[in-house]
């Protein structure tokens, strides 16, 4: 029998970063799935990144992740979304090429040298002692792991609705995966059901191109990985169109005929990512809902018209795609359709993403209730990661609020659960102005390097921007001038006789080190590559500041670990009703209990004073045996 | 196990009493009712009912009044029994309630605690209702049923429903840029109703001094040189002998005060050592602590029984009136003129006591023609309110969407801090209700 350190199931985003991931750590990794030409296949729209999604993207890019550079290799439309309202909103998103972006994940999992693809159903999980051991699969082969990341997506119980025709599958022409979904019920994890939706794909032959809108590239895109350099692929427009009063009534006539409100779908929806059938339920007075046509790759004809996701019936979905501008006579390569699945509540993980009561299981992706690429491959990253360490006898690497995006989507899904399908906005990050796309590989890179993630490659050159960034920000922080000096270089300061640094200075608006150059020429040494960062740091340092106090504390109550077996019934002083709701919803360190309902100063203080007796306590065992 | 435990206690005042409350409240409470006085009443009405332990034993007969939650205080089923209050009859009682499993004496303020809990009250009018409990003066009173009965939570959430608004049209802006749903131009709407809010923070925030006075008293201080008749105008306004009074010049040594009500508000009268320099140990403490309560007053009665003796070195804030007031005139009356003096009284006598009280009516507060008493009546409610202020004005200043944004939500942070909490799937959920955003 073969055996691995780390078995991966699915060869979606999740997957691919989690295998990645694991081998990256030097775990011997096994990647199963359904079909090896499926790998990096993406279900949906065409595009990678966005706003919030573009932030999880250049993290998973800061940890030598696969997503930033194969989005780079496959990307046919850049834009920075939000360029002028700030840098640490701005989401870098690229249309991807389908073909492409599969082709490249498939050379980025072939090149992995401890990495083995299998392909196949995995049917069950082989347990030991309550502890997942391997994976069964349906043509009876077993292979053995220390630790299984599972990454099935939107596969287990899949089922397609168009209409009311209805189809187990776990995307259009592939086949649901049943087995897996009982054995998590076995294992008494708690499943919930979810539903997203996807529109049909239209031939870009027959669209009338003159009647629509157009929406350009980036004249000077910004790759998403710190790897590469310039974007080599050729860079495409998209058609704008929009909905009419005339789709609207098909829609309105017919939407006891749409699964998604004749009864038929149990499962949830994103609300920001609504049906059109939502959209005109719920807006129906709009004078047009927006619709992009984006082509799903530069040598491809299918167009992919993002806005008009469905579940109406295929006749009634002809009839109001040809009432739209430019659609009057465009023909339907495969309809839109809705799809359900199960999940499991994410509060059954830890902050590892392993499930607490089967260790050596880790789940990622879709199967934890979120929706998207990129938060799918972000998981896949922390699960591949802690399977690896796992397997290996290592503590577990885990991610605050603080330090990541990727942070805040581990730490909101584990403690509050879910109640629609979780994407990620930047609204859900409270440190949004320390937490920007731009320094994500300062803010993470470093702690990679230490735990073995990062490549050579990756390590020489973030060792020689660092080393440059470093020494610009000394320079500018070494140069000064007064208020009175300034005025005489047409510089308006605020006349307080306070000298100010050349890195004071770039906070006010419209100064940049490029303006500062005839006052200082010395900033003709700052390497290019780092001015950018300098300018936005120097930018933000005031409210870097501010915010590093309130960081510090909550880092201070992260790391106050709540074990997971915690008995608080031992725990004297606290409420009946408070030590039952602590017990259920096990936070996993003094931050998550904070946010428990009816948690009081008094109890918090409780809680943390036994933590600290027993951690003193560790340290005295520990002590004892090293004498 | 239950999830909540079951509570009771004695609510009404000390024993003996004509009557006694008690309140039960939590699950078993409709279960212990029927244990306790037999059939159930009907919700919210009085029941007359015979109260007996589980052995049948009579403890005695009173009112019963039951409230299913959740329309009750505590948001739980409740119930009140209203008994006689001898000591053996209550004790009798709770011993019985004790008795049952799942049952227990509730914790200090453990009834607010839960309704708090429950979303019953937020954390200002669980405040208030504690003022309104130890409320001594009319005024106190009418500010703590303002606070309690959400009145001045209202004006909190209306601010807090603006800013949350605010954020969620800066949020869509930030968050779904991408979509043509979302109008760019809302902003300068946003920004001026934001610099409005700002503007009724803190013309609430100077309402802070009015509230202080209401709550905590108007302060005045009794100054003056010594043997000038102070500790005497204490003792005559508190109608009782408080300070010791002697002709020795440097009799009071300490800062003494009685509280006094006056028109439905509260005053807090200070009498304290006569200013002047002195080697004596004990005196110069006294002048130390003289001077201390005279940086907070409200107001000063500067008395002299001389015309000369005026005199007035001490920092005061400008609007701190200062009363100039002749003392003894029963016997020294003959050497004042008018005009040097603002009022004229003798203490032996009882002249023009009556004046002075007039005259420190018109320095309470007038708060002829309110409606409403919501001003922010605690040290924390200023403090949050300061910040939020502060953090709107920032708003308005800074540059960068981004930066702005940081800004709203430190000011509904600070808001929120008062009543309860604001979060971002709040926001998310008025930007889905207002929006139609998602492709
Ligand atoms: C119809 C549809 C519409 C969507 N719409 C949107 C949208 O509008 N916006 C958005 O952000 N996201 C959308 N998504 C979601 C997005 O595609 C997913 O979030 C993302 O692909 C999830 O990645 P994943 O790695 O978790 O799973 P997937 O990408 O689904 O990958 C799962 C992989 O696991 C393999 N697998 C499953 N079961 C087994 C098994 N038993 N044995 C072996 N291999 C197995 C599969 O073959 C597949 O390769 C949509 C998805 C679908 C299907
Ligand atoms: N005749 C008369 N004597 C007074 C009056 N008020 C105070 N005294 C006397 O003045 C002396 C000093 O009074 P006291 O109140 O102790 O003055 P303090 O030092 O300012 O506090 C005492 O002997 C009092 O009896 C008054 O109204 N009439
Ligand atoms: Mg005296």
């Amino acid at each position: 029998m073969t055996s691995y350190d780390v078995i991966v199931i699915g060869g979606g985003h999740a997957g691919c970063e989690a295998a990645s991931a694991a081998a990256r750590l030097g775990a011997r990794t096994a990647l199963v799935t359904h079909k090896k030409e499926t790998i990096g296949v993406m279900s949906c729209n065409p595009a990678i990144g966005g706003l919030g999604k573009g932030h999880l993207v250049r993290e998973i890019d800061a940890l030598d992740g696969l997503m930033g550079r194969v989005a780079d290799a496959a990307g046919i439309q850049f834009r920075l979304l939000n360029r002028r309202k700030g840098p640490a909103v701005r989401g870098p998103r690229t249309q991807a090429d389908r073909r492409l972006y599969r082709e490249a994940m498939q050379r980025e999992i072939d090149a992995i040298e401890n990495l083995d693809v299998i392909e196949g159903d995995a049917f069950d999980l082989l347990t030991d002692d309550e502890t997942v051991a391997g994976v069964i699969m349906k043509d009876g082969r077993v292979f053995r792991a220390a630790a299984v990341v599972l990454t099935t997506g939107t596969f287990l119980k899949g089922l397609i609705h168009v209409g009311d025709r209805k189809i187990p599958a776990g995307r259009v022409g592939e086949a649901p995966s049943v087995g897996l979904s009982e054995t998590l019920c076995r294992f008494g994890l708690r499943l919930g059901r979810l539903k997203t939706g996807t529109p049909a794909r239209l031939d870009g032959r027959t669209i009338d191109w003159d009647r629509v809108g157009r929406q350009g590239p980036d004249e000077d895109p910004v790759p998403f990985s710190f790897m590469t350099d310039t974007i080599l692929n050729r860079q495409i427009e998209c058609g704008v169109t929009r909905t009419t009063d005339a789709t609207h009534k098909i829609i309105a006539d017919n939407i006891h005929r749409s699964a998604m409100y004749s009864g038929q779908i149990e499962g949830v929806g994103p609300r920001y990512c609504p049906s059109i059938e939502d959209k005109i339920v719920r807006f129906g007075e709009r004078d047009g809902h927006q619709i992009f046509l984006e082509p799903e790759g530069l040598d491809d004809d299918t167009i992919y018209p993002n806005g008009i996701s469905t579940s109406l019936p295929e006749d009634v979905q002809a009839a109001f795609i040809r009432t739209i501008p430019g659609l009057e006579s465009v023909a339907i390569l495969q309809p839109g359709y809705a799809i359900e699945y199960d999940h499991v509540d994410p509060r059954e993980l830890q902050l590892s993403l392993s499930v607490r009561k089967m260790p050596g299981l880790f789940l990622a992706g879709q199967i934890n209730g979120t929706t998207g690429y990129e938060e799918a491959g972000a998981q896949g990253l922390v699960a591949g990661l802690n399977a690896a360490l796992a397997a290996m006898g290592r503590e577990p690497f885990v991610f605050s609020r603080t330090d990541s995006y990727i942070g805040v989507m581990i730490d909101d899904l584990t403690s509050r659960g879910i109640t629609e399908p979780y994407r990620m906005f930047t609204s859900r990050a409270e440190y949004r102005l320390s937490l920007r796309a731009d320094n994500a590989d300062m803010r993470l890179t470093p702690a990679g390097i230490e735990l073995g993630c990062v490549g050579e490659e990756r390590r020489t050159r973030f060792g020689s921007w660092k080393g440059a960034y470093e020494e610009g920000r000394t320079l500018l922080r070494s140069l000064s001038i007064t208020p009175n000096e300034g005025a005489r270089h047409g510089l308006k300061l605020n006349q307080d006789g306070q000298r100010r640094t050349a890195f004071d200075i770039l906070a006010f608006p419209d100064q940049t080190i490029e303006g500062l150059r005839p006052l200082w020429p010395q900033l003709e040494a700052i390497d290019p590559r780092v001015s950018g960062a300098l300018q936005i740091d120097a930018a933000y340092a005031v409210y870097m500041e501010r915010q590093a106090a309130d960081i510090a504390g909550i880092r201070r109550e992260e790391s106050a670990t709540i074990p997971d077996d915690f008995d608080y019934s031992d725990l004297p002083g606290l409420s009946n009703e408070l030590k039952q709701k602590l017990a259920q919803q096990r936070p996993r360190n003094l931050a998550q209990a904070m946010k428990v309902d009816g948690m009081t100063p008094a109890a918090v203080s409780l809680l943390l004073s036994w933590l600290r007796r027993q951690e003193r306590r560790a340290q005295r065992v520990a002590g004892q045996a090293a004498q | 196990m239950q999830i909540t435990d079951t509570i009771y206690a004695l609510s009404s005042g000390a024993l003996p009493a004509g009557v006694a409350v008690i309140r039960i409240s939590g699950p078993a409470t409709a279960d212990v009712i029927g244990r306790l006085c037999g059939a159930l009443p009907q919700p919210r009405r009085a029941a007359l009912r015979t109260i007996r332990t589980r052995n049948g034993e009579i403890l005695d007969s009173g009112l019963v009044i039951y409230f299913p939650g959740p329309a009750s205080f505590t948001g739980e089923d409740c119930c009140e029994l209203q008994v006689h209050g001898g000591r053996a009859v209550v004790h009798a009682i709770l011993d019985a309630l004790a008795g049952f499993e799942g049952l227990r004496h509730a914790e200090a303020g453990e009834f607010s605690r839960r309704a708090f809990q429950n979303g019953k009250l937020d954390l200002v009018e669980v405040e208030g209702l504690a003022d309104l409990i130890t409320a001594e003066t009319e005024m106190q009173r009418r500010l703590a049923i303002e606070q309690s009965g959400g009145g001045q939570s209202a004006l909190y959430q209306g601010w807090a429903r603006r800013l949350t608004h605010a954020r969620a049209m800066i949020e869509a802006e930030l968050d779904f840029a991408d979509e043509d749903d979302i109008p760019g131009s809302v902003s300068e709407t946003i920004w001026s109703d934001m610099a409005k809010l700002a503007g009724e923070i803190d013309a609430h925030i100077d309402q802070a001094g009015l509230a202080e006075i209401i709550r905590d008293g108007l302060k005045i201080v009794i100054a003056g040189e010594p043997n000038a008749g102070k500790s005497s105008l204490l003792n005559a306004l508190a109608k009782r002998d408080i300070a010791i009074v002697t002709e020795i010049a440097g009799t009071t040594r300490d800062v003494l005060s009685v509280d006094l009500s006056l028109a439905g508000f509260s005053v807090k009268l200070y009498d304290t050592a006569g200013l002047r320099e002195t080697d004596e140990l004990v005196e110069r403490e006294g002048i130390r602590r003289a001077r201390e309560v005279i940086g907070h007053a409200d107001l000063i009665l500067l008395l002299s029984e001389k015309p000369g003796d005026f005199v007035w070195n001490e920092p005061v804030g400008n609007d701190v009136p200062v009363i100039r007031v002749a003392t003894k005139i029963d016997r020294n009356g003959a050497n004042w003129a008018p005009g040097q003096a603002d009022l004229f009284l003798s203490t032996k006598t009882g002249d023009g006591i009556a004046d002075l009280l007039e005259e420190l009516k018109a320095h309470l507060p007038d708060l002829a023609g309110r409606t409403s008493l919501a001003m922010p009546s605690r040290k924390r409610h200023v403090d949050c309110l300061k910040q939020a202020s502060a953090a709107l004005a920032r708003s308005l200043a800074v540059e960068g969407l981004d930066i702005q944004a940081e800004q709203l939500r430190m000011a509904s942070d600070a808001l929120g801090r008062i009543t309860g909490r604001v979060d971002v799937e709040n926001l998310l959920d008025v930007i889905f209700s207002e929006f139609c955003v998602g492709k």
